[in-house]
């Protein structure tokens, strides 16, 4: 008896100019053009958006868990791309 | 938050020492109050948990609607009505923020709706009591949302980080919601003497309920130990209810309302408020299905969905016939 | 620009509150019983909308008249005959189609209207207009997509659509119809002319029906009529049973 489900939908708002979209939350739609409905309805009653952004779920490729240690753990020695790796003087500014 | 295939990239199952070492690897996250995300490897008892819990509170809040909603057409003036409609609004929201945040773990909200449209799963037995009078609708924000706010606000802190942010988002939005009840309460304890008794009414059949929202004492509760060592939860039950209790009382002596309990006391040495024993049997009635509106509360959400049957058909229909449109 | 005469304002003003409030009512009946959450979520925001408009317009109106009425005076205690809505927003819900069609209808009507009104001489009621127009716009667009999708979704969401259509039709015509008031306020500067709506009405209704591939309805069909005269329908005594009963039982109280 379970009938077929309408695809699910991940929802993208832009809280103000100036800031990326970011992820809010999810929803089901049958299509493009009601899922900005629904993300409207159910994501922005409160003045949350100035943009939205909907995108199917299943079209969304995502990092594997476990690839964890190899993704992200080498970045972890460059210190020397952080500003705070490099010595100035006292007494000069502006750098 | 996350789509259900993405869910489970790793379907190998482990050997059994290799899953002691992820279970307690798993723990040790736990432990430093790191969150678990949906595809990280958890235990299938903590999946389970999890999925009968938010599902169990989405349901809470889809039925919830309907004793408040009883009251939506016949709100007394045109600014009650607006605050009902959003408030009500809002706990189907909450609802679909919830069966989202269920969903990551790899259960499709249809295969929740099934469970809970066919009797198979729970929902909160505090909405299985009539809205009688108006003043019901301000003891349900009063006390019910007061209630469901300190159960509420420490799983914006739970392990799991769907559930959690979920939950951060519920908070915000039902910060008005218990103040908005507590206003009509106000009005109706300062009112006419029928508006009074309304209120006192509505509080003598509220109380002992919210009191039961917390579920049953520590000693009884099957799930709370397991938990809390999960950070599921992060109180237990009647640590949660006493709290509960000594905030409620002096809001309800502020209005001149009495509580339908004798043995209420305020016990100087510590400052909480004792009260009497709740009566679990009514509660087990209830979760049995015996309460007063069991069966109206799923009539109507069985009726709501079957009638919505041909609607989402045409949906579907509609969207296959242009697929250039998804 | 003509002198406005108060109890014509307060007339027209009316008009457009009672609308608002019949309709958003109605739309409040289905909380609870929409064909999906997402859907629950939508209703209820029109039905806000609709509710917030008629407050605005209401307390505005309460203002005009000078007798200390108060928008909830307004709305909960004045009789079937005092209300000036069309019948089209009074109708039943009837199954979701029906209720997406005339929340199309009114809304697409609606939308030119306060669009116009945004210009009203009547500077207040141009700012609830201005306001009024972008939700309308909105109840347009859902109502609009939910009609396509209907029209040209299954045999039975098409069948349920198009007798929609025919049920609601003949509550349509009333919407454009001018009256004396009308014509007073239009000379004012203050009101629309409604007749001069209907073209743009008609051409999107044309585009949503041709997209749904739904039968377009006949110009010289059969209209009701009346209700903007008080002459309702037998629903809106019920609606207004329902609605109004709190402050009738109890007149002395405050909510």
């Amino acid at each position: 008896m379970t009938e077929r489900e309408l695809p699910l939908w991940e929802v993208f708002i832009r809280s103000r100019t100036g800031l990326n979209h970011r992820h809010v939350g999810s929803l089901h739609a049958a299509d493009a053009a009601m899922a900005m409905q629904n993300a409207r309805d159910l994501y922005c009653r409160r003045q949350e958006g100035v943009s939205i952004w909907v995108v199917e779920s299943g079209l969304i490729h995502a990092s594997d868990p476990s690839d964890k240690e190899s993704l992200f753990d080498p970045a972890e020695d460059k210190i020397y791309r952080h500003p705070t790796f490099y010595d100035v003087p006292d007494g000069v500014e502006n750098i | 938050m996350y789509t259900q295939g993405l869910d489970q990239s790793d379907t190998r199952t482990p050997g059994p020492e290799e899953e002691a070492q992820l279970v307690q690897a798993f723990q040790a996250r736990i432990d430093a109050e790191e969150k678990i995300e949906p595809r990280d490897w958890m235990p299938d008892a903590y999946r389970r948990t999890l999925v009968r819990q938010i599902s169990q509170h989405a349901h809470s809040e889809i039925v919830g609607m309907l004793p408040e909603g009883n009251w939506i057409t016949r709100a007394p003036s045109l600014k009650r009505k607006a605050i009902l409609l959003a408030k009500v609004q809002d706990e189907a929201g909450h609802g679909l923020y919830l069966y989202s945040a269920a969903e990551t773990l790899g259960t499709s909200r249809q295969q929740m709706v099934d469970q809970l449209l066919s009797g198979k799963a729970k929902y909160s037995s505090i909405f299985n009591y009539p809205t009688l009078n108006w003043a019901d609708i301000g003891a349900i924000g009063w006390l019910v949302d007061g209630a469901a706010i300190m159960n509420q606000i420490p799983l914006c802190r739970c392990s799991y980080g769907p559930y959690s942010r979920a939950m951060v988002r519920v908070c915000k939005e039902e910060s008005f919601h218990q103040r908005q009840g507590y206003e009509i309460m106000t009005v109706m304890a300062r009112g006419t003497d029928a508006q009074r008794r309304m209120a006192q009414d509505a509080l003598e059949r509220w109380w002992w309920p919210s009191l039961m929202m917390f579920g049953p004492s520590d000693s009884d509760s099957a799930h709370t130990a397991q938990s809390m060592r999960w950070k599921i939860k992060r109180f237990t039950n009647d640590e949660l209810r006493q709290k509960f209790v000594d905030v409620t009382v002096p809001q309800g002596h502020f209005l001149g309302l009495e509580f339908p309990d004798p043995e209420l006391k305020l016990d100087e040495q510590t400052g909480h408020w004792n009260f009497g024993p709740i009566d679990w049997s009514e509660f087990k009635q209830v979760l049995e299905g015996n309460g007063p509106c069991n069966a109206e509360r799923m009539r109507a959400r069985q009726t709501a969905h079957q009638e919505g049957a041909w609607v989402r058909q045409a949906l579907l229909a509609h969207a296959e016939k242009h697929e250039d449109i998804r | 620009m003509a002198v406005c005469d108060q109890q014509d304002l307060f007339t027209y003003l009316l008009r457009l509150g009672d609308s608002g409030l019949v309709l958003g009512q109605r739309l409040s009946e289905w909380v609870g019983k929409a064909p999906m959450l997402e859907e629950e979520m939508a209703l209820a925001n029109m039905a806000l909308d609709l509710v917030g408009q008629s407050r605005m317009l209401l307390s505005y109106a309460a203002l005009v008249e000078g007798k200390g009425r108060t928008e909830d005076q307004l709305a909960m205690h004045r009789d079937v005959h005092e209300f000036t809505n069309p019948l089209l927003v009074e109708q039943p819900n009837g199954d979701f189609a029906h209720s997406m069609a005339r929340q199309y209808f009114y809304a697409s009507f609606a939308e030119r209207l306060f669009d116009k009104l945004q210009h009203s001489a009547d500077t207040q009621l141009a700012g609830i207009a201005a306001k009024a127009v972008k939700e309308f716009r909105y109840h347009a667009r859902h109502a609009g997509l939910w009609m396509v999708r209907l029209g040209d979704g299954t045999e039975e969401s098409r069948d349920r659509m198009i007798r929609a259509i025919q049920e609601l039709w003949p509550y349509t015509g009333e919407l454009f119809e001018t009256d004396e008031l009308d014509r007073r306020m239009l000379e004012a500067g203050i009101g629309v002319d409604l007749h001069v709506l209907r073209k743009s009405w008609r051409e999107d209704l044309d585009r949503v029906l041709g997209e749904a591939g739904l039968p377009l309805p006949a110009d010289d069909a059969w209209m009701h009529s009346g209700g903007r005269a008080g002459r309702h329908s037998e629903h809106l005594g019920h609606l207004l049973a329902t609605m109004q009963f709190l402050p009738r039982a109890y007149p002395d109280a405050g909510w």
